[in-house]
């Protein structure tokens, strides 16, 4: 048993191994070592839980077994998840942070008296503030990501789902939330307690279902944000500085993240949250997609444009992660290397279903990382490159962002692939992307679309070259 | 007059959010996604609130309703922790810098 001052320290030492930790994803080299500090940190916390404690009776071993239980799981997951399934093994890893948060809330207002917080029917003031507040806010990350989880799989349809007096709706939950967590304050009655958390689970799944999915980049991000407040409240209720620390760190990083992909969308927060986008836009473009003329080709002509091409840039975006074309595209790449042609990688801030998501697949597929470029440092070399091969990205590309005010999108930032001398399209066919608009890019003179699965095109270009 | 512990926590809290905030700009746009499976492990540090829960049982009675929901939460974070931590290692372990002996 070691003295509470003593175990504050070590978990004030593993809060900053966690800044650490996060510190090293600056650059990839230091990124190994960060991770390492996060492990080496974990470890410090949970050792210095039992050994403040020091209770290894019975209820030690059962800790031992749940917790060797949930690391199998959990080490089985990590080793056996495809990379282009990252956002949905995120989305699943909230709600697990969030209903953590959930039962340690229930188990503290149980058992006060395990946690010093005073005894059932009166806990102290100030900690069944914080401990409503960190069970409530995981209840929300955990029903959030549960709908976010059922979306990016495909369970659930990504297409935003509305209904009258919603916001209304939400609102008022809202309030109540507040309301109730007043009461349960001046009352301490264990019933408002689970009505809390129900009607938390409740606005989790009421705030989410709206969100369509490709701003899906924003809702991870932000249910990222939500669990580092439940942690941050737990920690409060728990009087623990590791998980102060942590939840702060983890609460400003996904708001950080939320806010990066916003500014990609050119969107407010609020929109996004708010949701039903995309879904209005669709009928009023539709009807003179089929009058204007396109030019197609195939491997064949895709290959001759690129082998006397001096400079390639690729644009990938979901549809490569979709389609698993990664590794057929590198293996596309390094033909074209062969034979002396320039190629970079240009990713926009959103493409992919999360943050960072494309530059993971290229890692996959041994793309060296400083080859890929984000929108910024590429942005200007579009207009003295030969051919843009665009992959499974749409949106991001479209030049109506740039000229059109009346168009959702107009603002946004994209990828000026126009400008490139030629500009391959890959693309199963013309439909129009997540925001529903047409591409005026298919159009274009210079442009020439190849209609095929993503994967299976680019195999066939490197065949031809 | 003695201030009260909380004031000390939330200024932890408050600076942490600082320290949060310049951190997290400093990450690489590339690493974005690693960032999210490593936050999510170490907000796992969850586990402390747990194992105290779990370990709140007395001898004759391990399980009661408080311990039984401090180790659903153990395994949980665990699930976290591990899967967390791994994953972000195995995509690490992936980036890697162009090798110039091939130029």
């Amino acid at each position: 048993m070691i003295s509470s001052n003593l175990s504050a320290i070590f978990y004030l030492i593993s809060g900053i191994l966690f800044i650490l930790a996060l510190r090293g994803l600056s650059s990839p080299e230091t990124s190994r070592q960060g991770n390492f500090f996060g492990i080496l940190g974990m470890i410090i916390a949970i050792t210095v839980t039992f050994l403040s404690l020091g209770n290894f009776s019975s209820g030690f071993i059962f800790v031992i077994i749940f917790l060797l239980i949930g690391g199998l799981v959990g080490a089985f997951i990590a080793y056996k998840i495809p990379m282009t399934a990252m956002p949905e093994l995120v989305a699943g890893f909230h709600s697990l942070v969030g209903l953590a948060a959930v039962f340690v809330a229930i188990s503290a207002f149980l058992n006060p008296e395990a946690f010093n917080l005073g005894y059932p029917g009166n806990i102290k003031l100030g900690s069944l503030i914080e401990m409503s507040i960190g069970a409530a806010v995981g209840a929300i990350t955990f029903s959030g990501s549960v709908i976010a989880f059922l979306k990016l799989q495909g369970i659930m349809s990504g297409a935003p789902i509305t209904f009258k007096g919603q916001h209304p709706l939400n609102a008022l939950i809202l309030i109540s939330i507040i309301v109730l967590i007043y009461l349960l304050c001046s009352t301490q009655s264990s019933n408002l307690f689970w009505m809390l958390l129900a009607i938390s689970f409740l606005i989790g799944f009421l705030l989410i279902i709206p969100i369509g999915g490709a701003d899906m980049p924003v809702v991870i991000s932000m249910l990222n944000s939500y669990s580092g407040w439940a942690a941050a409240g737990i920690g409060f209720t728990l009087e623990n500085t590791a998980l102060i620390i942590t939840g702060a760190l983890v609460g400003s990083s996904g708001a950080i993240l939320s806010y990066i992909m916003c500014k990609g969308m050119n969107r407010s927060f609020f929109n996004v949250i708010l949701g039903g986008f995309g879904a209005t836009e669709q009928s009023n473009t539709s009807q003179n997609k089929e009058q204007r003329p396109v030019k197609s080709g195939n491997a064949d002509d895709a290959a001759f444009l690129m082998k006397n091409a001096s400079s390639v840039i690729i644009v990938p975006g979901y549809g490569m992660a979709v389609a698993q074309a990664q590794h057929a595209l590198r293996e596309m790449v390094d033909t074209l290397k062969k034979n002396d042609i320039k190629v970079s990688y240009a990713i926009h801030p959103v493409a992919g279903r999360m943050p960072g998501h494309m530059n993971v697949l290229l890692a996959e597929a041994n793309v060296p990382y400083d080859e890929v470029f984000e929108l910024e440092e590429i942005n200007n070399d579009f207009a003295n490159a030969d051919v843009a091969f665009v992959i499974g990205a749409n949106d991001v590309t479209n030049p109506v962002a740039k000229t059109d005010p009346q168009s959702p999108i107009y603002g946004m930032p994209v990828l000026d692939v126009e400008k490139c001398k030629s500009v391959l399209f890959v693309k199963r066919s013309l439909s129009p992307g997540y925001a529903g608009i047409d591409n005026d890019l298919f159009y274009k003179e210079n442009t020439l679309m190849l209609f095929a699965d993503a994967k299976k095109m680019t195999e066939d270009i490197t065949k031809n070259l | 007059m003695e201030i009260d512990p909380f004031i000390f926590r939330l200024s932890i809290f408050i600076l942490s959010i600082f320290i949060g905030y310049y951190v997290v700009w400093s990450v690489t746009p590339s690493l974005h996604t690693p960032l999210m499976s490593v936050t999510n492990a170490i907000s796992s540090v969850i586990i402390v609130g747990a194992i105290i829960a779990g370990l709140a049982g007395n001898d004759e009675s391990v399980f009661n309703t408080s311990s039984i929901f401090g180790f659903l939460a153990i395994s949980l974070a665990a699930i976290n922790i591990f899967g967390g931590f791994l994953v972000t290692q195995r995509m690490l372990a992936m980036y890697k810098k162009k090798k110039r002996d091939k130029k």
